[in-house]
């Protein structure tokens, strides 16, 4: 009841109309839309709207980062973590240029995000002014939409568009820009959310035949396989997706974004697909007769080469994005529209299995991978750290209930291996762009929206230097992250292909790395280092047990790789475990 | 058959917005397709612009292409057409110095048998307008060409569906 009238009041606010500048209508929108906390840098052409933030600060908590890249990555880990949309806001030319890296990453890993910018003003546009960049032009290929704001009349239905479209359907990155005259400009001020917009349909009709259809082939499969994507969890998939694989016996295995959408422990996972995932699901593609894509994209990551991946199944592809349908792999059958809908009427329609001969294939193919590549990471007998005993330290220390935050590289794949997940988004990391630098920022922006979750970053030692300055919003917002870095003092995936296929030319790879201890230290950061292995169990316990921000630099032996691993070019099923 | 080269029509019905010409070219750019021509006009909808854009690739490609213009939110509906499908036309003109038409009196036959017209005629000069397919507007091009062309320029094809195109029943449907 108290909640009703709340919800009420606050209608009847943005309802009733006010006179009010256009930098104040910003704040309100975003008010109107939820929003709690936004990710930003100031400067000229937005400094009305700081204004603004700086009078409602009690309602809207800006948090100032060090760098705008910084502030869409922390966007990003909010949204990711939370499954609203994450804001950032900068200002006009290098402050708006500065935010495409993440928007970019946003936009490959559908994350819903609205970013700010600020704009010369309108009567200074294409004079080349001070700070001026044509952001809209060069955001537009990496942006789900994009508008420039010239009136502010216009900002209420353009900022509504906006939330709406970042998260409707397959969500992503929007930007809005705004002239600073319109910042300052007063109007009569009303808000309403948008509910749809004509030529645009954010989840596509489903087939009702195509659902049976897909029933069918999963009835009659033998070997049927799923490879689960992002789209599960941004879907709000999670429980359908398990009543369906429980009931029909399905094998799934995921993609690196679909990670944590089934716990680790669940029988019916079979691990990571692609590149550097796990042994049993990349070989068995190439076996299974009926390969259940749900929302997943068939990366090349994933796939590798696309003329020998999965040739003898019949592939169902459950997906929202009707452009991702034959995109890559051609469907037998497609499944459009929304995961979580599609999968309750699915399961219905399917009969109870177990596959049990089908997944003993699956067990049998994960022995030779333990003895070959698993065993080694987890209980190595050589001298050296491997990243992989880091992280089952880790596992223990968190009982599997942190939120793995992960930046790009060798530990990226390794904590995807290896993380022990028990609930849903708890996989943060840059999928389809490799974003080195991503992880820290993305951490604060996790930790901030899910105060009560314990947030691991890890990192190397050459992604972490990518945005270290971070650090400083850590240590000004009190954010109590947990930062593992696992340092080889190499960018040890590079290293691992020049090796591999280079012929060990280590051309500028090989890191010559401050005291990053030294380094957390002077941020106010309790840190250690550790290069034995008998003081690793004390250092993770003590990361976890402090209340506030730790940084643990971790020495790992300098020239691991890591397996299994499918070259460049090559069949799933080709992939080397050594 | 999916996978040879075709020249394809697309049929582009968008929201009449700024930016939208950018973000439906970057598509074509980002693919490295080179885009033949590209008309933008309004169409028979009030309020609706319609994008004509010419290409040669694969079919397979262009099914691709047409998804990723329709997942742009402006965007109402794409569609991609084969030569026999549509009804299609490109306009040019030609300037010329005002005493050929004197002294080269093949002039007033060329344009009489190619159907073009003279739009405008005065003391300096004089401008051929000619409406037609590629291969015509091309013909009347060399026959002229020999007389010395003062300035030439053609626009881009325009075309229309044999079918129908329901686009106004689509924009009904989303008011109800």
């Amino acid at each position: 009841m108290k909640e009703a009238q709340t919800i009420n009041k606050q209608e009847e606010q943005v309802l009733t109309t006010q006179r009010i500048s256009g930098s104040e209508a910003v704040v309100k929108c975003l008010l109107a839309e939820g929003v709690d906390i936004l990710y930003g840098y100031p400067g000229g052409a937005i400094m009305p709207v700081y204004d603004e933030l700086y009078k409602y600060q009690d309602q809207l908590h800006h948090v100032l980062t060090r760098h705008e890249q910084g502030a869409t990555h922390a966007a990003q880990g909010y949204a990711r973590i939370s499954g609203k949309v994450g804001v950032a806001i900068a200002t006009s030319g290098p402050g708006a240029t500065n935010l495409i890296t993440g928007i970019a990453d946003a936009q490959i890993d559908s994350t819903p995000m609205v970013c700010i910018t600020g704009q010369v003003g309108s009567h200074l546009l294409g004079s080349d002014a001070f700070q001026e960049t044509d952001i809209v032009g060069i955001s537009t290929p990496v942006t789900k939409w994009n508008h420039q704001i010239t009136k502010a009349s216009e900002i209420p239905e353009v900022f509504a568009k906006a939330f709406y479209i970042a998260k409707s359907g397959r969500p992503g990155p929007v930007l809005i820009d705004i002239t600073k005259d319109a910042q300052f400009e007063e109007f009569d001020f009303t808000y309403k959310k948008c509910e749809g917009i004509r030529s645009y349909k954010p989840v596509p009709e489903t087939d009702e035949k195509s659902l049976k259809v897909a029933a069918d082939l999963i009835n009659n499969a033998k070997k049927p396989l799923i490879v689960l994507g992002q789209g599960v969890i941004l879907g709000k998939a999670e429980e359908e997706f398990k009543a369906v694989i429980e009931k029909a016996g399905i094998p799934s295995a995921w993609t690196i974004l679909g990670a944590s959408a089934i716990p680790s422990s669940h029988p019916l996972n079979v691990g990571m697909v692609g590149m550097h995932g796990n042994y049993a699901p990349n070989v068995l593609t190439n076996e299974c007769d009926v390969l259940i894509a749900i929302g997943m994209r068939f990366d090349d990551r994933v796939t590798g080469n696309l003329a020998t991946y999965a040739k003898q199944a019949k592939v169902i592809h459950f997906e929202i994005d009707p452009a991702e349908v034959n995109k890559n792999v051609k469907a037998d059958i497609a499944v459009l529209g929304d995961a979580k809908t599609n999968l309750q009427a699915l399961l219905p329609l399917l009969n109870p299995n177990s596959h049990s001969d089908w997944h003993q294939k699956f067990k049998d193919l994960y022995k030779i991978e333990y003895e070959k590549v698993i065993k080694n990471d987890l209980h190595p007998t050589k001298d050296g750290l491997t990243m992989g005993e880091v992280l089952k330290e880790i596992n223990t220390q968190t009982k599997g209930e942190a939120a793995i935050v992960t930046d790009v590289g060798q530990h990226q794949m390794i904590a995807c291996r290896y993380a022990d997940f028990k609930v849903s988004k708890s996989n943060i990391t840059s999928g389809g762009l490799g974003t080195m630098g991503f992880a820290l920022p993305a951490a604060i922006g996790a930790k901030m929206a899910a105060p009560d979750r314990e947030v691991v970053m890890i990192a190397g030692d050459g992604g972490y230097q990518m945005t270290i300055q971070e650090l400083g919003t850590i240590f000004q917002q009190k954010v109590p992250v947990k930062i593992v870095v696992l340092n080889n003092e190499f960018l040890g995936m590079v290293r691992q292909w020049q090796q591999l296929f280079f012929d060990k030319r280590y051309a500028s790879t090989e890191m010559v790395n401050p005291d990053f201890v030294a380094i957390a230290k002077g941020y106010g950061i309790k840190a250690q280092k550790v290069s034995e292995r008998q003081n690793l169990k004390d250092a993770v316990k003590e990361m976890i047990d402090t209340d506030g921000p730790y940084f643990l630099e971790v020495r790992v032996e300098k020239e691991d790789n890591v397996f299994p691993m499918i070259p460049t070019g090559a069949s799933v099923s080709d992939i080397r475990l050594e | 058959m999916e996978d040879q080269k075709k020249q394809f029509t697309v049929s582009v019905y968008t929201e009449n917005n700024i930016g939208l010409l950018n973000r439906l070219s970057a598509i074509f750019q980002r693919r490295h397709i080179n885009v033949e021509s590209l008309n933008t006009s309004a169409s028979e909808i009030e309020g609706v612009s319609r994008f004509t854009i010419v290409v040669k690739i694969t079919e397979s490609q262009m099914k691709k292409i047409i998804g990723q213009i329709e997942k742009q939110v402006e965007v109402i509906k794409a569609y991609y057409h084969t030569e026999d499908e549509i009804i299609y036309q490109e306009s040019c003109l030609f300037k010329f110095k005002s005493d050929l038409l004197f002294d080269e009196r093949q002039i007033q036959n060329i344009i009489k048998e190619s159907n073009a017209r003279i739009v405008t005629v005065n003391k300096e000069f004089f401008v051929i307008e000619k409406s037609g397919r590629k291969d015509e507007i091309d013909l009347l091009y060399r026959e002229l060409n020999v007389f010395g062309i003062g300035q030439f320029t053609r626009s881009g094809r325009v075309a229309v569906t044999k079918d129908k195109m329901n686009i106004s029943k689509m924009l009904e449907a989303f008011q109800n």
